[in-house]
C-alpha cells in the first residue's frame, strides 16, 4: 500500500513490537506525530524535557530487555537527546531514537532548528543513519531495530528529513526475524573448560553481558555446578540473587570486603560479559596478576581491552554458558566455603550501621512490593543503594553505570515503571535530583506510581567525599546552600511528599510512602535527612588493588 | 606494551557519505596516532578501500582493527604487515627552478624516475610514484632548490598474488591472532 513516511514509521515501529514511546513534539516531527495520533495504537509518554524522554526509553529497555524508543524534534529537541543517548551507549542499552530534522531544501543552510544530529551522535552510537529518500525509510528503521538489539547492545540514532515523512511511497509489511547470538566456536570452549576445571580457587564475575543475554538461570546453573563464588559489577546487579550463600555482594572501587577477600585470594576469575571497566579494575595491570583470566564477551574488542586474558572467547554469555555448562565438573569446595562464609561475615561485621541512609536503604529494600525495579541517580546514594538494596533478579535495577549520568534517575524510572507496570524505587541524591527533578511532572501526569527517597544532606555527596579525601577537605563548590522544600515541591507539582528527619521512625515512613504512592497511584517523595558527613566505604582507590581497600576514613 | 612500529592497515568500507568521518572520529576518540589514510572507490562502486598507516604497538593495532570491524560501514579490515605487499604514493612538488637549475633537476628526476609535469619561468612541478622511502629520498635531494608546495597521497597497498582483502574470511584477523589461537 501506498503510505507517507510518517505513517510507515509508525507501521515499521508496530512491526518491531513497540508499545510506549516517550518523547517530545516540535516543527519537524509534526508530521509524525499526526499519524501517532491517527495510528493510536501506540502509548507516548510526554516527558518534560527531551533528555527525560531519552532516559525513560532506557529505562524501558532495562527493565523489558526490548529496545526503548524516544522521539525529539530537529536542533534542541535532538541535541537534548545526546545525554541520554550517551548514557545507553556506555551501558550497551538498546534504544531507537528518532528525530525529525529539517527538509532537504533546508539542509546545510543553518535553518531554524537545525543540527547535525548524526554527525554529533556518531561517537555515541552503534550506528546512525540521516534518511532522505522516503523509499529507505522502511528499511533504515528496520535495521536500526537490528542493530540496537544484535551483539553488544546499543542505542542507533535515526535522523528523518521532514519531506520524508510527507512524501508517499509504497509500504510493505515485514516481520522481523528474531536476532540469533552467533553459535559458540567449540575448539576454544574445550581450553576454557580445562581451565575452569583445572582451577582450585575459582571467581565468577558478572557484568551487565549476563543480564542483557537473559542468562541469570544459566549463571545459576554454573556457579551451582563449580560451587564457585560469584561477584558482581554494578551492571550485573540482579544477576544472581543477593540470598544465594555464593553471592559476595558487588565489585569494584565500593565493592564489598567478601569480593576483595575472594578476588585476591582466588586463582581463576572467570569475567563473563563485563569490560573491566576503570571502577573494576582500578588498576588494569596488576588488576588480575598471576591468576588465569577467562573473559568472555560478546564484543570482541573487549577481549584484551583493559585487563589481558588468558583465554577468551567472542560470544552470546548465554549462548557461551549453554556450550560451557555440560563440559564442567562438579566441585564441592567445602573449605573454600568456609572462607566465602568468614569473608561474608566479616563483611557483615564491618558494615557501618550508623549511617542512616544505609538504614533507610535497607529497609526500603524489605519494605518495597515484590517486582518493584530499583532505579538510582548518581553518586553516593547511587553506591550505597548499589552495597545495601538487595536487588534479587535481573531487570530490577537501572543505574547510570558507565557514563555516571547525574540526572538519569527521574527520567528512567518513568520508563521502568511503565516497562514492568509496577511501583519502581528511585533513590537520588538533592545534587541529582535538581538536575531533572522536572520529570516529577511527568510522573504525576501519568500517574505513576512511584517512590522517590531522596537522600537529602545539602552537599555534592561523592565529590565532596573525594575532596576530603584526595583535595585536604577543600570544599569547593559542593555545598548546596539550597533552601528548597521537597516536600511542597512534591505537592506544588501534585504528588506526595513526606519528611523523614533524624529522629523519625523509617520503618513507619516508607510504609506511609508504599502505601500512598499505591494507592493514589501518584510518585511519593519521602525527603530522607541524611548528614553531609557520611562516606561510601569501603574503597579502593584509582589506581590500587583488591588488598588496599579502605574500610573507615580516620577523620570521617 | 611492545615497541612501536608502523603497521598497514586495509579496509573496505560502503561508500557512504560521513564513512571518513567515522573512521577518523574513532581515530581521534581512541587516540590512534594514524600516519596517512588515503581513501576512494573500487572496482564496485558502493565500496570504497581504505589504507591506513598506524604508528603504535601491536596493542593499539589490535584494538584499530577490532573497533573498525566492529562499524557498520566496514566490511572487512586487517593488517597488512604480514603480507608481501605493493606500496605506492604519489607525490606532486612544486619546487623553485630558476633556468639554471633546470637541467641539475631533471637529472636528479631521470635517477629517480620522476617526472616533470609543469613548467614555468621560475618553478617546476615534479611527479614521482614509489613505495613512502623512495619519496622521502627524492624529496631530500630536491629539497635544497626550494620547495614552493606540495602534495602526498598517502600510501596504498595491495597483496602480492591472489591475496584479496575481499575474500579474506575473517580478514587478515588469522594473521594477527597467531599468538591468540
Amino acid at each position: 500500500m501506498i503510505l507517507s513516511g510518517a505513517d510507515i514509521l509508525i507501521n515499521c515501529l508496530l512491526e518491531q513490537g513497540v508499545d510506549t514511546i516517550f518523547g517530545y513534539p516540535g516543527g519537524t516531527v509534526l508530521d509524525i506525530y499526526d499519524a501517532l495520533y491517527r495510528s493510536g495504537k501506540i502509548d507516548h509518554v510526554l516527558t518534560a524535557h527531551e533528555q527525560g524522554a531519552a532516559h525513560a526509553a532506557d529505562g524501558y529497555a532495562r527493565v523489558t530487555g526490548k529496545t526503548g524508543v524516544c522521539f525529539a524534534t530537529s536542533g534542541p529537541g535532538a541535541t537534548n537527546l545526546v545525554t541520554g543517548i550517551a548514557t545507553a551507549f556506555m551501558d550497551s542499552i538498546p534504544l531507537v531514537a528518532i528525530t525529525g530534522n529539517v527538509g532537504i531544501n533546508f539542509l546545510g543552510r543553518d535553518s531554524f532548528q537545525e543540527i547535525d544530529i548524526t554527525g554529533i551522535t556518531i561517537p555515541i552510537t552503534k550506528h546512525n543513519f540521516i534518511i532522505k529518500d522516503v523509499r529507505e525509510l522502511a528499511d533504515t528503521v528496520r535495521r536500526a531495530f537490528k542493530i540496537a538489539g544484535s551483539g553488544r547492545k546499543g542505542p542507533v540514532l535515526v535522523d528523518i528529513l521532514k519531506d520524508v515523512q510527507v512524501a508517499k511511497c509504497e509500504y510493505t509489511p515485514a516481520v522481523p526475524q528474531k536476532i540469533k547470538p552467533a553459535p559458540v566456536p567449540p575448539e576454544k570452549l574445550e581450553d576454557i573448560a580445562k581451565a575452569v576445571n583445572a582451577s582450585k580457587k575459582p571467581i565468577i564475575i558478572a557484568g551487565g553481558g549476563v543480564i542483557a543475554a537473559n542468562a541469570a538461570p544459566l549463571l545459576k546453573e554454573l556457579y551451582t555446578k563449580l560451587d564457585c563464588p560469584v561477584t558482581y559489577t554494578l551492571m550485573g546487579k540482579g544477576a544472581i540473587p543477593e540470598t544465594d550463600p555464593l553471592c559476595l555482594g558487588m565489585i569494584g572501587m565500593h565493592g564489598t570486603i567478601a569480593t576483595a577477600r575472594a578476588l585476591t585470594e582466588a586463582d581463576t576469575v572467570i569475567a563473563l560479559g563485563t569490560r573491566f571497566s576503570d571502577r573494576v579494575a582500578l588498576n588494569r595491570d596488576k588488576f588480575a596478576q598471576n591468576k588465569v583470566v577467562i573473559h568472555i564477551d560478546v564484543d570482541e574488542a573487549e577481549i584484551d581491552k583493559n585487563v589481558k586474558s588468558t583465554l577468551h572467547l567472542m560470544a552470546d554469555v548465554g549462548e557461551a554458558l549453554k556450550s560451557l555448562l555440560p563440559l564442567v565438573d562438579q566441585k564441592q569446595r567445602k573449605d573454600r566455603r568456609v572462607k566465602i562464609e568468614a569473608f561474608k561475615k566479616e563483611n557483615d561485621a564491618k558494615k557501618d550501621t550508623s549511617i542512616r541512609a544505609y538504614k533507610i536503604l535497607s529497609e526500603a529494600s524489605r519494605l518495597a512490593p515484590e517486582g518493584s525495579p530499583l532505579v538510582t541517580d548518581v553518586g553516593q546514594h547511587q553506591m550505597w543503594a548499589a552495597q545495601h538494596y538487595a536487588v534479587n533478579s535481573p531487570r530490577l535495577f537501572c543505574s547510570s553505570g558507565g557514563l555516571g549520568t547525574m540526572g538519569y534517575g527521574m527520567g528512567a524510572a518513568i520508563g521502568a515503571a511503565f516497562g514492568t507496570g509496577k511501583m519502581p524505587v528511585l533513590v537520588t541524591g538533592d545534587g541529582c535530583f535538581g538536575m531533572n527533578m522536572n520529570e516529577m511532572i511527568t510522573a504525576v501526569s501519568r500517574n505513576v506510581p512511584m517512590v522517590i527517597l531522596l537522600m537529602h544532606n545539602g552537599v555534592l555527596g561523592m565529590v565532596r567525599q573525594w575532596q576530603k579525601i584526595f583535595y585536604s577537605r577543600r570544599f569547593s563548590q559542593t555545598d548546596l546552600k539550597r533552601s528548597i522544600d521537597y516536600v511542597k515541591f512534591a505537592e506544588s507539582v501534585g504528588a506526595r511528599g513526606v519528611r523523614l528527619g533524624e529522629r523519625d521512625d523509617i520503618s513507619e515512613t516508607l510504609k506511609y510512602a508504599f502505601e500512598r504512592a499505591q494507592k493514589e497511584s501518584l510518585p511519593v517523595l519521602v525527603d530522607c535527612e541524611i548528614s553531609a558527613d557520611e562516606n561510601v566505604l569501603p574503597m579502593i582507590k584509582p589506581g590500587q588493588t583488591y588488598d588496599m581497600q579502605i574500610e573507615t576514613l580516620e577523620d570521617g | 606494551m611492545s615497541e612501536e612500529k608502523k603497521y598497514t592497515i586495509g579496509a573496505l568500507v560502503y561508500n557512504k557519505s560521513g564513512v571518513l568521518t567515522r573512521i577518523t572520529g574513532l581515530f581521534t576518540r581512541r587516540g590512534y596516532n594514524i600516519e596517512s589514510i588515503s581513501a576512494c572507490t573500487t572496482e564496485d562502486p558502493e565500496v570504497s578501500r581504505m589504507t591506513i598507516i598506524l604508528k603504535g604497538d601491536e596493542y593499539i593495532l589490535y584494538q584499530l582493527i577490532k573497533q573498525m570491524d566492529k562499524m557498520e560501514d566496514v566490511i572487512k579490515v586487517g593488517c597488512a604487515n604480514e603480507l608481501d605487499c605493493v606500496y605506492r604514493e604519489l607525490l606532486l612538488v612544486k619546487v623553485h627552478a630558476a633556468p639554471e637549475m633546470r637541467s641539475q633537476i631533471i637529472q636528479i628526476n631521470e635517477i629517480y624516475k620522476a617526472k616533470t609535469v609543469d613548467l614555468s619561468p621560475e618553478t617546476m612541478i615534479l611527479e614521482i610514484t614509489g613505495d613512502p622511502e623512495k619519496l622521502d629520498a627524492f624529496l631530500k635531494v630536491i629539497e635544497p632548490y626550494g620547495i614552493l608546495e606540495m602534495q602526498r597521497t598517502g600510501v596504498t597497498a595491495l597483496a602480492r598474488g591472489k591475496h584479496t582483502l575481499k575474500d579474506r574470511d575473517g580478514g587478515e584477523y588469522k594473521i594477527l591472532d597467531k599468538n591468540a589461537d
